[in-house]
């Protein structure tokens, strides 16, 4: 199988793609829109500023594969601002439209705990997913955010809690996504990106 | 459940090789740089820092070849720095695989560097690394490995760092750095207190019952320690297990 990371300028880029080749998966980045289009199964990794993934699509003209390639199913997997970016909006970046395929905003996580959201932390399950499959309960993932996506949406398959609830883990149909880093997140973090290449298989 | 405290190495590195000092002097070598992160991964590490403390100019592509070495090994979190001045060299730290980016003397010299890095890679790949020393009623910053004195108090300019775009705090005490006698639990309180980003405590370490202090007493986010873990005074499973039975939350490796 091989995975087709969109490379849009992120730092995480090159250890997404390192984690994935640990894993016998062959990966190719590219921020080529014809390569994008024709991709079998889609890594959007994600860290920094909103805006900055945003304008980085448009620039590349992306926006379109990447909504095509959703819609026609392909496994898909968002990582952190890539999953962000699924939504319709973001206060990070409140002017810049964002890929719109769930409904909601992006908003701050309160400042009543100590922000970005930095370290380890659980998951709580809220529905059997295949991306969460062999994971044993308790298991800690490793975050770097400060803006997260709602609780409630019937996508989410975990959710996890700093100052509120939040969006930590999306799967419906072949769309996934994660707010965490599994390319960071040890062994626990490896099992994932396991479980999507069994999706995409 | 809640977030874990994490446990962090540091590797200060010559370029290529592991170092060690007392008071930021007198350095011996420690090991390998990438035998060390290796282990340290395996281990239950929650992150790994890497300093190049000479930090001299001819030395770097030295250094970024040790941190894309390092980085080969880790699935765990990668910070780099040491002598970073400029957005073209933190640049090259992030592509060499660095997650974030330390920052010290050059933050102090020009703030406005700290916002140029969070633009580019976001607050929380800036670490604002501030090396501060007991004076009376108060703790002064100091710069240049600790070697020079600033008018600067730890608790103004970690704020200030703070509103210019770091996204963590890496505190370290000259006074208790190599003496293994423990954290400066007053020095890492205040500054907890006194901003709204994590805060690593660093300098002092050695037994268990250190970083049980540190995370209770000095509220700080995370410890980091170098000697203790590369001379394997302290196993990082054994002292995640202390602090589990204490109450402290962290990540216990499977």
């Amino acid at each position: 199988m091989k995975v087709t990371l969109i490379d849009y300028g992120a730092g995480n880029v090159p250890s997404v793609e390192r984690a994935f080749r640990r894993l016998g998966a062959e990966a190719e980045t590219t921020n080529s829109r014809g390569k994008i289009a024709e991709a079998r199964c889609l890594v959007l990794p994600g860290v920094g500023h909103c805006a900055a993934l945003i304008h980085s699509l448009d620039k590349h003209s992306l926006r379109q594969p990447i909504l095509q390639a959703v819609q026609r199913s392909i496994p898909f997997l968002g990582i952190c601002l890539g999953l962000q970016a699924l939504y319709e909006s973001s206060k990070e970046a409140p002017d810049l439209p964002g890929l719109g395929i769930f409904p909601g905003e992006v908003t701050r996580l309160p400042d009543t705990v100590k922000l970005p959201h930095m370290g380890w932390n659980t998951l709580q399950i809220i529905h059997p997913s295949r991306l969460l499959d062999s994971i044993a309960p308790g298991s800690y993932f490793y975050f770097a955010h400060s803006f997260a996506a709602p609780a409630a949406g019937p996508e989410n398959v975990a959710v996890c809690e700093h100052g509120r609830e939040f969006a930590a883990v999306i799967e419906r149909g072949n769309l996934c996504a994660v707010q965490f880093h599994p390319e960071k997140s040890g062994a626990a973090g490896a099992q994932v990106l396991q479980n999507f290449l069994k999706v995409a298989a | 459940m809640s977030l874990a405290h994490r446990i962090i190495p540091c590797l200060d590195t010559d370029g290529a090789r592991v170092v060690k000092g007392i008071h930021f002097e007198g350095l011996r070598d420690a090991g390998n740089p990438v035998e060390l992160a290796a282990r340290y991964n395996a281990e239950g590490a929650d992150e790994l820092v890497v300093l190049d403390i000479a930090a001299a100019r001819d030395n770097r592509p030295t250094f970024l070849e040790t941190i894309r070495r390092v980085a080969e090994q880790l699935a765990i979190p990668l910070t780099a720095g040491g002598g970073i001045r400029s957005l073209e060299e933190a640049r090259a730290v992030v592509r060499a695989g660095a997650d974030k980016v330390t920052i010290n003397t050059a933050a102090v010299e020009r703030p406005a560097l700290l916002t140029e890095l969070s633009a580019e890679f976001g607050a929380q790949a800036v670490v604002l690394a501030i090396d501060a020393t007991r004076e009376a009623d108060h703790w002064q910053v100091r710069v240049r490995g600790g070697r020079e004195a600033t008018s600067l108090s730890a608790e103004g300019w970690a704020q200030r760092g703070v509103e210019m775009g770091a996204g963590e705090i890496l505190l370290t005490s000259v006074d208790r750095d190599g003496t293994q006698s423990g954290f400066d639990l007053d020095l890492t309180a205040a500054i907890s207190k006194a901003v709204s980003v994590p805060v690593i405590a660093s300098g002092g370490a050695k037994l268990p019952s250190h970083f049980l202090d540190v995370f209770t007493r000095g509220a700080a986010d995370a410890a980091l320690a170098a000697s203790i873990f590369h001379d394997q005074v302290q196993s990082i499973r054994a002292l995640k297990e202390f602090l589990h039975a204490n109450h402290v939350e962290v990540r216990l490796p499977c």
